[in-house]
């Protein structure tokens, strides 16, 4: 039933005045009763339900969404990939997820507008080019691709950067994944969607959980504002609202909620070639296809889930990329936003079973999720089929608050938290 | 952003301050006979409402003194501020009409719009 997208059907539609194009996916209404809902339809709830259908056969699944598809976080971030993490368990999902990236246009049949333009981690003092050379070898160590450049090399690759010594941070090398780049949030989110509900997923929208029922320790139903809807497994992948939504089930997780702030300027011709990230002096910039210059920075310190944030943070922002690019100081901004971000106090998601049978958590993703949708759809579809995490996903769970056995990942997250 | 009423030093930008998370967590005194699970719960474990949270901030910028603070992270509107030791004051404060506090389809976060009082200083004008 869904249409194949094309360069021929493009033509096509070309001289036809566009007028055969179908909607890419149903907006539909909701059932008394699934073998699944996921709540959230943003990326990694999209490619969980995706996956659940294509890889598990479980097709009487919905996904249930606040507001629109891809209309929260996966909306409101930067959409940088990457896969250079230090230690084997983040290296193991992100390269997952990376490994999925890059054939996912085509698998999905949708152009996700994927750009492998490689991405900078710079260094600005010794104690932090000898992190990222560590790094550098982790990686490799893991099979994935990584070198160190020194400041000459970080020029001839990213010619607009300013590597004089005498900046106030300078710019003494970097790190560079050449297969992490970026791509396009809504297209991904819509690509997703489109193939999970041609396998018959409901994608509902408008539609906000209120309440998770449970009986004998085991989920039987969810209250929305469109009605009740009966299911024995339900799915929570609702980025920056984890807790609130944990909280009905009876959960507690360790999980802090933070806006994170974003902007954009005014469009330009192309001058950034790749994706550039300071942990240091805190900014990463890329510049997206209509030529605005995408700014992300930290998260603001207090938790608050009011999607706006501090101008204090911003400021900081946009000295930060001044220091690295002096030449944007004459650029005019056209918006900023903020984003709420689950903050796990080791910096890593929780993709995890609950004490409540049924009841799945996939959150804490922090600053970084996007680069990890395909590969935490992945992971969290095989999580809710099996009941049991696979080997990318076990470590983690929740058992590693309390082992002990924490993936401490605060300098490969690259944002200041 | 917004104005934090230092129980010192009077309203100062939030940018002064810094942050210090959750207010009223104490250390357990049977340490000893915890287990693993509990000292999670203490170590990690907070809470994440999306509404009235009893926290701590520090005056770094000023007085460097701690203080407790009772606000809506759905608004950031400060309720109440008292001092370290004191017990947190009843508050009235509103209930979300749903979980995520905002309209059901629409263009964000109702709650962090700014109200503006449109009779302010008219008056004396």
């Amino acid at each position: 039933m869904r249409q194949k997208y094309s360069a021929f059907r493009l033509f096509r539609e070309g001289l036809r005045g566009h007028k055969g194009w179908k909607p890419a996916w149903r907006d539909a209404e909701p059932k008394d009763r699934y073998d699944a809902v996921i709540i959230g339809g943003g990326g990694h709830g999209m490619a969980t339900a995706y996956y659940l259908a294509s890889e598990h056969g479980m097709t009487n699944i919905a996904v249930v969404e606040k507001g629109w598809i891809g209309g929260g976080n996966a909306g409101r971030n930067t959409t940088i990939i990457r896969s250079n993490y230090l230690f084997d368990e983040s290296a193991a999902i992100y390269e997952h997820a990376l490994k999925l990236w890059e054939g996912l246009d085509r698998k999905l049949n949708f152009n996700i507008m994927m750009s492998h333009r490689g991405v900078l981690n710079l260094a600005h003092d010794d104690g932090e080019a000898r992190m990222l050379k560590r790094r550098v070898e982790a990686n490799r160590l893991n099979g994935i691709d990584s070198e160190y450049l020194d400041a000459k090399q970080v020029k001839e690759f990213c010619p607009p950067i300013d590597i004089s010594p005498d900046a106030r941070f300078p710019i003494i090398g970097a790190t560079l994944q050449r297969r992490g780049g970026v791509n396009r949030h809504d297209a991904v989110v819509w690509a997703y969607a489109r193939a999970a509900s041609a396998l018959g997923v409901d994608i509902i929208q408008n539609c906000e959980v209120t309440d998770i029922k449970t009986e004998a320790g085991a989920v039987t139903g969810i209250e929305t504002t469109r009605g009740t809807i009966r299911t024995p497994r339900v799915a929570s992948v609702t980025a920056g609202h984890t807790s609130v939504i944990a909280r009905m089930a009876g959960v507690r997780l360790p999980i802090e909620s933070h806006p994170l702030q974003a902007l954009v300027s005014e469009p330009i011709k192309p001058v950034m070639p790749c994706v550039t990230m300071s942990n240091a002096v805190h900014a990463y910039c890329s510049q997206s296809d209509k030529g605005e210059l995408v700014i992300g920075a930290g998260i603001d310190a207090y938790l608050s889930y009011t999607q706006r944030g501090g101008m204090d943070t911003i400021e900081h922002q946009i000295s930060a990329l001044l220091c690295m690019f002096p030449q944007f100081s004459r650029l005019r901004m056209l918006r900023q936003w903020g984003g709420i971000v689950d903050v796990c106090p080791d910096a890593s998601p929780i993709i995890t079973k609950t004490p409540v049978k049924g009841f799945y958590i996939n959150g804490g993703w922090g600053t970084g999720g996007w680069k990890a949708t395909p590969g935490s759809g992945h992971v969290f579809a095989d999580l809710v089929a099996n009941d049991e995490p696979n080997e990318i996903a076990a470590p983690f769970t929740m058992e590693r608050f309390y082992s002990g056995a924490l993936v401490a990942e605060h300098g490969a997250a690259a944002v200041a938290h | 952003m917004f104005i934090i009423e230092c129980p010192y030093c009077g309203p100062r930008d939030q940018s002064e301050f810094s942050y210090g998370g959750q207010a009223h967590i104490s250390r357990p005194t049977n340490s000893e006979a915890l287990s693993d699970q509990e000292w999670a719960e203490f170590v990690f474990i907070r809470d994440n409402p999306k509404g009235l949270f009893a926290e701590r901030w520090n005056h770094a910028a000023g007085c460097r003194k701690f203080f407790n603070c009772l606000r809506d992270t759905a608004t950031d509107k400060i309720y109440a501020i008292y001092k370290m030791g004191e017990t947190p004051p009843q508050i009235d404060a509103p209930e979300l009409k749903t979980p995520s506090g905002e309209p059901a389809f629409g263009s964000g976060n109702d709650g962090t719009k700014v109200a503006v009082d449109q009779t302010a200083g008219k008056e004396s004008a």
